[in-house]
């Protein structure tokens, strides 16, 4: 329960924060709120030889521009829960993240942390990938957008560089005929997810299907967008039958494993259960519906 | 390796330390911070017997390195009450008998305490949910509930007589 020794550097702005951590090598590690990395290495699964801490880089912001939701990598899980401005503009990133951990989780753990982490659980990568997220991240070298699709390999692996760190997240808010629905499948409340899913849905004029985008979480090693799976059922309407059965193939694509505490059968009939009602919710989110 | 010089405030009582990087925030309130009714339960931020207040908000003391929190306030329960007296909330749990073993009553004092300040007509299921991270192995909950529930109602009572 006690973490190795390690050198701590408190980064006082971006350029010290970016500087220090290719000075350390590629053995240190950010932190930021910490609360999937200290118990990584309280249990010695990480071993960082130093930590770089922003935490006091920038604070929490979400800010509206127009039809974006910009957000500094240092904004907590609690204030996008209980955000009005996040409610209104990605209303499934305030649902997301309060199903992360616990209230004292919620309170330390940054978008930019989780986003970073990687952990094929986590909620609100499935958000970002949905949402069609920019990640911003910077370096010595200078700055870079990632397409949030284009951020997670694996497990605890992105394609950030090991000198880039996240220092804000643009999500496109919903605009129009668009609603959206984040559920989770967990043993307990606060426990790792079985199943996530992020889905959300575009309307045309006539209340018809003219957009779902689905995203699937920790089944495998990263969320797997099953937007495409959506093609076949563009002006139907979202109603119980069409929603199961685009559900239930999706859950027919899907890469599923086994975890300690699901057969990947029982995961893949969840995927079908909760894809469907996640699609439903998001439809009945819809303004004027 | 590496030596920092912190301050804290515990309990509204300033402190300068001397801490390694790797101690926990718990830890150093544990052995230099005089705060033992702070407790290490799982030490992965799960089970919350370790919760303090970190400038106001809940917090895993387990989960922070003491040199992040320097310059900070921490509350812990004795932070409630003055030193030898008993809190309403505490001496709703001892009339309900909402602490069997005892080692979870700090952070579940603490945070039932935070959540109903700023959730006063919070209703039972609203209280379990804001306790879903604080795990009891002795009294199942619901006496728990019931010493919270107890609690609450007393203060809504005093604040309508006042």
């Amino acid at each position: 329960m006690y973490a190795a020794a390690f050198d701590y550097v408190r980064a006082a702005s971006w350029d010290d924060a970016v500087s220090a951590l290719a000075q350390a090598g590629d053995d240190a590690r950010v932190i930021a709120g910490g609360q999937s990395l200290v118990p990584m290495m309280a249990l010695g699964i990480a071993q960082p030889s130093a930590l770089i801490d922003i935490g006091r880089v920038d604070r929490p912001r979400i800010e509206r521009r127009d039809g974006t939701l910009v957000l500094s990598a240092l904004t907590r899980h609690v204030d996008l829960e209980h955000s009005d401005e996040v409610k209104q503009a990605c209303p499934m990133l305030a649902q997301a993240a309060g199903l992360i951990g616990n209230v004292r989780v919620r309170h330390r753990g940054t978008i930019g942390g989780s986003l970073a982490h990687a952990e094929p659980t986590a909620e609100l990568p499935c958000v970002a990938i949905a949402h069609r997220a920019t990640v911003h991240a910077r370096s010595t070298e200078g700055e870079r957008a990632i397409p949030a699709d284009e951020l997670f390999v694996t497990h605890f692996t992105t394609t950030l560089t090991p000198g880039e760190i996240i220092t804000n997240v643009e999500l496109p808010a919903l605009r129009g005929r668009q609603g959206s629905c984040f559920i989770e499948l967990a043993r307990r409340p606060g426990d790792f997810a079985m199943v996530n899913v992020a889905a959300l849905v575009t309307l045309d004029e006539a209340s018809r299907l003219d957009e779902a985008r689905v995203v699937v979480g920790a089944t495998s090693d990263r969320p797997a967008d099953h937007s495409v799976s959506a093609g076949p059922f563009v002006g139907e309407p979202v109603d119980e039958r069409t929603a199961a059965e685009l559900a239930r193939r999706v859950a027919g694509e899907a890469e599923i494993g086994p975890s300690s505490h699901a057969t990947a059968e029982y995961r893949r009939e969840m995927v079908a259960v909760l894809v469907k009602r996640a699609l439903i919710a998001a439809a009945g989110q819809v303004p004027g519906t | 390796m590496s030596e920092h010089r912190i301050s804290l405030i515990v309990n509204g009582r300033e402190r300068e330390l001397w801490v390694d990087a790797q101690q926990s925030l718990l830890e150093v309130l544990r052995t230099e911070g005089g705060a033992t009714e702070v407790k290490l339960g799982c030490g992965e931020g799960v089970c919350g017997t370790c919760a303090v207040l970190l400038d106001g908000e809940p917090v895993n003391a387990c989960l922070v390195f003491a040199v992040q929190a320097d310059g900070a306030s921490i509350t812990t329960v004795r932070g409630l009450a003055p030193e030898g007296e008993l809190h309403p909330l505490q001496k709703a749990f001892l009339e309900h008998a909402g602490s069997q073993c005892g080692f979870c009553t700090p952070g579940m004092i603490l945070t039932a305490h935070w959540y109903l300040e700023r959730h006063p007509e919070a209703g039972r299921e609203e209280i379990r949910a804001a306790l879903a991270g604080n795990l009891c192995r002795c009294t199942g909950y619901t006496k728990i509930l019931d010493a919270v529930e107890a609690y609450r109602d007393a203060c809504q009572e005093a604040h309508i007589g006042s």
